[in-house]
C-alpha cells in the first residue's frame, strides 16, 4: 500500500472506501495492458458503487483484451484535504496508480449538480481541466450518463460525450483509441474520427452563435461531424450484458444489494420526466432470463437483499410470475425482494403478498400532483381512486406507513392544486381508519414536495421554473393546510433545485460560471454539506451571466435549444404536441394501451415492448 | 450442526475494514461458499457468529478468530478453500476447527508495534522507552464507552516489551493483557506522546502476531 495513503487513512472517515481490494474487483498485469481506463464517478464511493450502469460498463470493458478499466470516485472533503496536503494525486482503486498517467478518463454523470465534482476530480488528478489545455492524445477525457443529454455547460472541459446507453459505443470508442495509439494519431484526428461513431458528440466540432437577446442563433457542425447525434441503445435486452458477477463492496454503500434490471424505458409518458423520454423505447428482458440472473447474482455476491429495478417496475408484464419463480430460491436463502418504484394504480394484493414478507414497514407512491386536473396536465395517469385502493390494500395487509411524493410549481398549477395535496393526505388518513388491520400501531403519512425543474428532452423543456418566492409561498400555503396529526410534511430547500434548473438547460456560456464556481470552492455540490447558492451567485456575478435567463424564462417553439444537436429518439414535435395537450388538460394513453408514435421505436426498427 | 472457530489473517487493504463491515463480509462469504450459518430465533433473526477481540481499524493481524454455528455438519477443508476464493484482498482463512476452549481462557495478546521516525530513530529512544515501560504505573487518558475521557493505568496490562531497530523504525514486540480489560497496543504510543513528547513517532503500525492462553501457549 502507498505509504502516503497508509498515513492518511487513520485520519479520514470510512477509510475502506479508499482502498479497493473488494471481492470481484478486476486486477490485470500492467505489462499486458494496452489501454488504461479510469472510470470516474463524480460522487462518493457509496453513491457510485450503487450505480448499475457503472457495473455494467466496468464488466464490459474488463472483458476486452488488453484493456484495464479501474474505478475512481470523488473523495469526501476530509480525504481530499489530506490528499492535497500530502501531494497525493487522485488514483484508481484497483492499481492505486495516478489517473493522470492513464489513456482514457471516462466520467459517468447522471446529475448536473455533479459537474463541479468532475472538475475537482480532474484537478485533484493533476489533469488540466479544459479540453484545449490537453493537447496530447492521452489522457482523453470524456463523459457519458443521462446528464449528457445536455452537456453544453461542460462542453469546454470534455473532449467528447457519449449519448445514450454505452454498452456498444464504449467498446467502439476504446477500439478506436487503441488504433489511434498504435498508429500515433494526434488528438484532433482522434476527435474527428470519434465523432463518426454513432452516439458520440464532440462539442469542439460544433460552432455556436448567439442572437442579441442571448438565445442560441445556430449550431453548426464542422469537420464532418454529424448535424444530429442520435443516442445509442441496446437493441435486445436478452442479449445485453448483465453483471451477475460484480464487485461486492466491503463497506456499506447506498444500494447494498443485488440490483436486477427487468426492462429499460417506461410506458407511462409523464410529461415532466426526462427518464421517461430518454430511455425509450421500452425493451423487456425475458422473465426466465431475469430469474437466472437473479440466482447467479445472489449466489455469487452473498447478498440477502434484491431490488427489482426499472423506471416503473410494477409495469413489467412478467412481474408476478417472476416473483413466484424466485420465491423458493429467496425463501431458502433468506433473501428479501423489494420494488423501488410502485405505481399507485397497480399495486395489488398479489404483489403485496410477494414482497418483503417479514418486514412490512412503509410504501412509497408518487402521485406528483394534488388534483386530477393537474395530474392530467402532467400525464401522471393515476386517479385518486386508484391511489386509495392501493392504500386500502396496503393498510389491510398490515402496512402502517405511506410516503407520498409531489411536485410544486408544475405548469398551470393553481392554489387549488396545491391545497389538493393536503386533501390527498387527509384521504389517506381516512382510508387507514377504515381499512387498517391493526389500529394500535398508528399511522405515519409523510408528504414530500419538491420544486419542479424543467428538463431538456421533455414536454416541459420550454417551460419557465416558477420564481423562488412563488415556490416558497406555495410551500407555506400547503404547510398551513396540513392539519392531520398523522401527516408529516417535508419540502425541499429550493436552492439546489434552482441551480439544477439553470444547469440542466444551460448552454456553453455556463462553462466559465462552472469554472468560477469551482475556483470559489464548489465540489460535491450534490451534497447539502457542500452546496452553497451564494457561491454560485458570486460566480454568476463575476462572469456577468444572469441565471434567471436559464431557469425562469419560457422558451418559444422556434428557439434553437442548446441541446438540439442531441437526438434522444423522441421527435421534438411529439414533445411540443405533448406540451399542447398538457395545456388542454388532455391525457395521452400509456404506450401499452396505444402507441403515440413518439419516434423512439425507429431506434430498434420494430414496435417497442410497451 | 457444529460450533466452529475460524482463524484468519486480516492485513493490507483489509486492515481498513471496520468490525461491522467485517461481520457483513464474512456473512456474505459464507453464503457464497454455500454454507448456512445458524440464525438466532425471533422476529429479526441474525446469524450466530462473533469475532473475538475486534481489531482496531488500520491494524493488521495474522491470528483473528471467528466463532460461528452451522446448521449442518461441515467439511472444514472444503469450506476454507471456498471461503478463500470469495474474500477481499488481505483476508485469508487459515484454519477451521471445532470450538473446544471457552473464550475466557484467552489471556494474552502478542503484537508487533512499529514506531516510525521519518528523521531516523532518535539515539536515546530505546533507552527512554525502556525506562518508561518499566515504571510502576503509566497513566494515560482514554476515551470511555460513554465518550468521556478517563485516566487509565496501562502498566498492569503490560507484560513484556522487547525492542529492536530497523532503518527508521523502532520495533516493539509486546505481550499485553487480552481482555477484562484488554490493552490496545496502539496505546503504547499514546503513553509515549504523553510522557516523552519529544519521542512521539510520526506513524504507528500495529500487527497482531498471536493470541495466547495463561500458560503462554497459542489459544485455539
Amino acid at each position: 500500500m502507498d505509504k502516503r495513503l497508509e498515513r492518511i487513512l487513520p485520519r479520514v472517515q470510512k477509510p475502506a472506501r479508499y482502498t479497493g481490494g473488494e471481492y470481484n474487483a478486476v486486477m490485470k498485469n500492467r505489462d499486458e495492458v494496452e489501454v488504461r481506463y479510469a472510470f470516474c464517478f463524480p460522487d462518493t464511493y457509496e453513491i457510485g458503487m450503487s450505480n448499475l450502469g457503472m457495473r455494467i460498463l466496468y464488466g464490459i470493458m474488463n472483458e476486452m483484451e488488453g484493456v484495464w478499466c479501474e474505478r475512481v470516485f470523488a473523495p469526501w472533503g476530509d480525504m481530499e484535504e489530506e490528499m492535497r496536503k500530502s501531494g497525493m494525486p487522485l488514483y484508481a482503486l484497483e492499481s492505486g496508480d495516478p489517473i493522470r498517467d492513464f489513456d482514457m478518463v471516462g466520467f459517468s454523470v447522471g446529475y448536473e449538480m455533479a459537474f463541479p465534482a468532475m472538475l475537482n476530480m480532474l484537478d485533484l488528478a493533476g489533469i488540466p481541466l479544459r479540453t484545449e489545455e490537453r493537447t496530447a492524445l492521452s489522457p482523453i477525457v470524456y463523459a457519458g450518463g443521462s446528464a449528457m443529454y445536455n452537456c453544453e455547460p461542460i462542453a469546454e472541459f470534455i473532449d467528447f460525450a457519449s449519448i445514450g446507453e454505452g454498452e456498444d459505443s464504449t467498446v467502439e470508442v476504446i477500439e478506436l483509441y487503441r488504433r489511434a495509439k498504435r498508429e500515433g494519431w494526434d488528438k484532433p484526428r482522434f476527435l474527428r474520427e470519434v465523432a463518426q461513431i454513432p452516439g458520440i458528440y464532440v462539442p469542439s466540432l460544433y460552432d455556436v452563435s448567439y442572437n442579441d437577446d442571448g438565445t442560441v442563433a445556430a449550431i453548426t457542425a464542422k469537420d464532418g461531424a454529424p448535424a444530429k447525434v442520435t443516442k445509442r441503445i441496446v437493441q435486445d435486452m436478452n442479449k445485453a450484458y448483465y453483471p451477475a458477477k460484480t464487485i461486492v463492496p466491503t463497506t456499506e454503500i447506498v444500494q447494498d444489494r443485488v440490483s436486477l434490471e427487468l426492462f429499460r424505458g417506461c410506458i407511462r409518458g409523464c410529461r415532466f420526466c426526462q427518464a421517461g423520454y430518454i430511455y425509450r423505447p421500452v425493451r423487456n428482458r425475458d422473465p426466465e432470463l431475469c430469474a437466472e440472473y437473479a440466482r447467479q447474482a445472489c449466489a455469487d455476491s452473498g447478498y440477502q437483499e434484491m431490488t427489482l429495478s426499472s423506471l416503473s417496475s410494477s409495469d413489467y408484464p412478467g412481474l408476478l410470475p417472476l416473483c413466484d419463480e424466485l420465491e423458493p430460491f429467496c425463501e431458502g436463502r433468506h433473501i428479501n425482494m423489494n420494488l423501488p418504484s410502485l405505481r399507485a394504480d397497480n399495486f395489488s394484493m398479489g404483489l403485496m403478498q410477494r414482497l418483503a414478507k417479514g418486514r412490512k414497514t412503509g410504501l412509497t407512491f408518487a402521485p406528483e400532483a394534488g388534483t386530477q386536473r393537474l395530474r392530467d396536465v402532467i400525464n401522471k395517469n393515476v386517479t385518486e381512486e386508484a391511489l386509495m385502493q392501493s392504500c386500502a390494500t396496503a393498510f389491510a395487509g398490515g402496512y402502517n406507513a405511506v410516503k407520498l411524493y409531489f411536485m410544486l410549481g408544475l405548469p398551470t398549477e393553481t392554489d387549488e392544486d396545491v391545497l389538493g395535496i393536503a386533501e390527498v393526505a387527509n384521504h389517506v388518513v381516512h382510508c387507514w381508519r377504515e381499512n387498517a388491520a391493526n389500529h394500535n400501531r398508528g399511522l405515519r403519512v409523510t408528504v414530500s414536495t419538491s420544486w419542479f425543474v424543467p428538463k431538456p428532452h421533455t414536454a416541459f423543456q420550454w417551460e419557465a421554473q416558477i420564481p423562488k418566492e412563488e415556490y416558497e409561498r406555495r410551500v407555506e400555503l400547503l404547510r398551513g393546510a396540513m392539519k392531520a396529526k398523522a401527516v408529516t410534511y417535508n419540502w425541499h430547500a429550493p436552492d439546489t433545485s434552482f441551480m439544477e434548473a439553470v444547469l440542466s438547460r444551460g448552454d456553453r456560456r455556463l462553462g466559465k460560471v462552472l469554472y468560477r464556481a469551482w475556483e470559489l470552492g464548489s465540489k460535491l455540490d450534490a451534497w447539502e454539506d457542500y452546496f452553497s447558492l451564494e457561491r454560485w451567485m458570486q460566480a454568476f456575478a463575476d462572469c456577468g451571466i444572469d441565471p434567471h435567463f436559464y431557469a425562469n424564462r419560457e422558451r418559444s417553439r422556434d428557439e434553437v435549444l442548446p441541446w438540439s444537436v442531441i437526438d434522444c429518439g423522441v421527435r421534438e414535435d411529439y414533445l411540443w404536441n405533448e406540451r399542447q395537450r398538457a395545456y388542454e388538460e388532455t391525457t395521452t394513453p400509456d404506450c401499452r394501451s396505444a402507441c403515440g408514435a413518439c419516434g423512439a421505436s425507429r431506434l430498434i426498427g420494430r414496435k417497442c415492448d410497451g | 450442526m457444529a460450533k466452529l472457530r475460524m482463524k484468519f489473517i486480516k492485513e493490507e487493504q483489509a486492515a481498513w475494514i471496520s468490525h461491522l463491515d467485517l461481520m457483513r463480509t464474512f456473512q456474505r462469504c459464507f453464503l457464497r461458499a454455500g454454507l448456512t450459518v445458524k440464525h438466532s430465533q425471533g422476529f429479526h433473526p441474525h446469524p450466530l457468529m462473533s469475532i473475538l477481540l475486534p481489531l482496531s481499524v488500520g491494524q493488521s493481524s495474522v491470528c483473528e478468530l471467528l466463532d460461528f454455528e452451522t446448521v449442518e455438519d461441515v467439511d472444514t477443508e472444503a469450506l476454507i478453500r471456498s471461503m478463500n476464493e470469495g474474500m477481499p484482498v488481505g483476508i485469508r482463512v487459515l484454519e477451521c476447527y471445532d470450538v473446544t476452549r471457552p473464550v475466557r481462557e484467552l489471556k494474552v495478546l502478542h503484537a508487533r508495534v512499529e514506531f516510525e521516525y521519518d528523521g531516523g530513530v532518535p539515539a536515546d529512544a530505546q533507552e527512554k522507552l525502556r525506562e518508561l515501560f518499566s515504571r510502576e504505573s503509566i497513566i494515560i487518558q482514554k476515551r470511555t464507552k460513554r465518550k468521556a475521557m478517563a485516566d487509565v493505568d496501562i502498566r498492569p496490562m503490560l507484560e513484556e516489551v522487547l525492542f529492536a531497530e530497523e532503518e527508521d523504525k523502532l520495533i516493539l514486540t509486546v505481550r499485553v493483557q487480552a481482555q477484562d480489560p484488554g490493552l490496545n497496543p496502539a496505546l503504547l504510543a499514546t503513553a509515549v506522546e504523553k510522557e516523552l513528547p519529544e519521542l512521539k513517532p510520526d506513524f504507528v503500525r500495529v500487527r497482531r502476531l498471536a493470541l495466547l492462553d495463561g500458560a503462554g501457549a497459542e489459544f485455539r
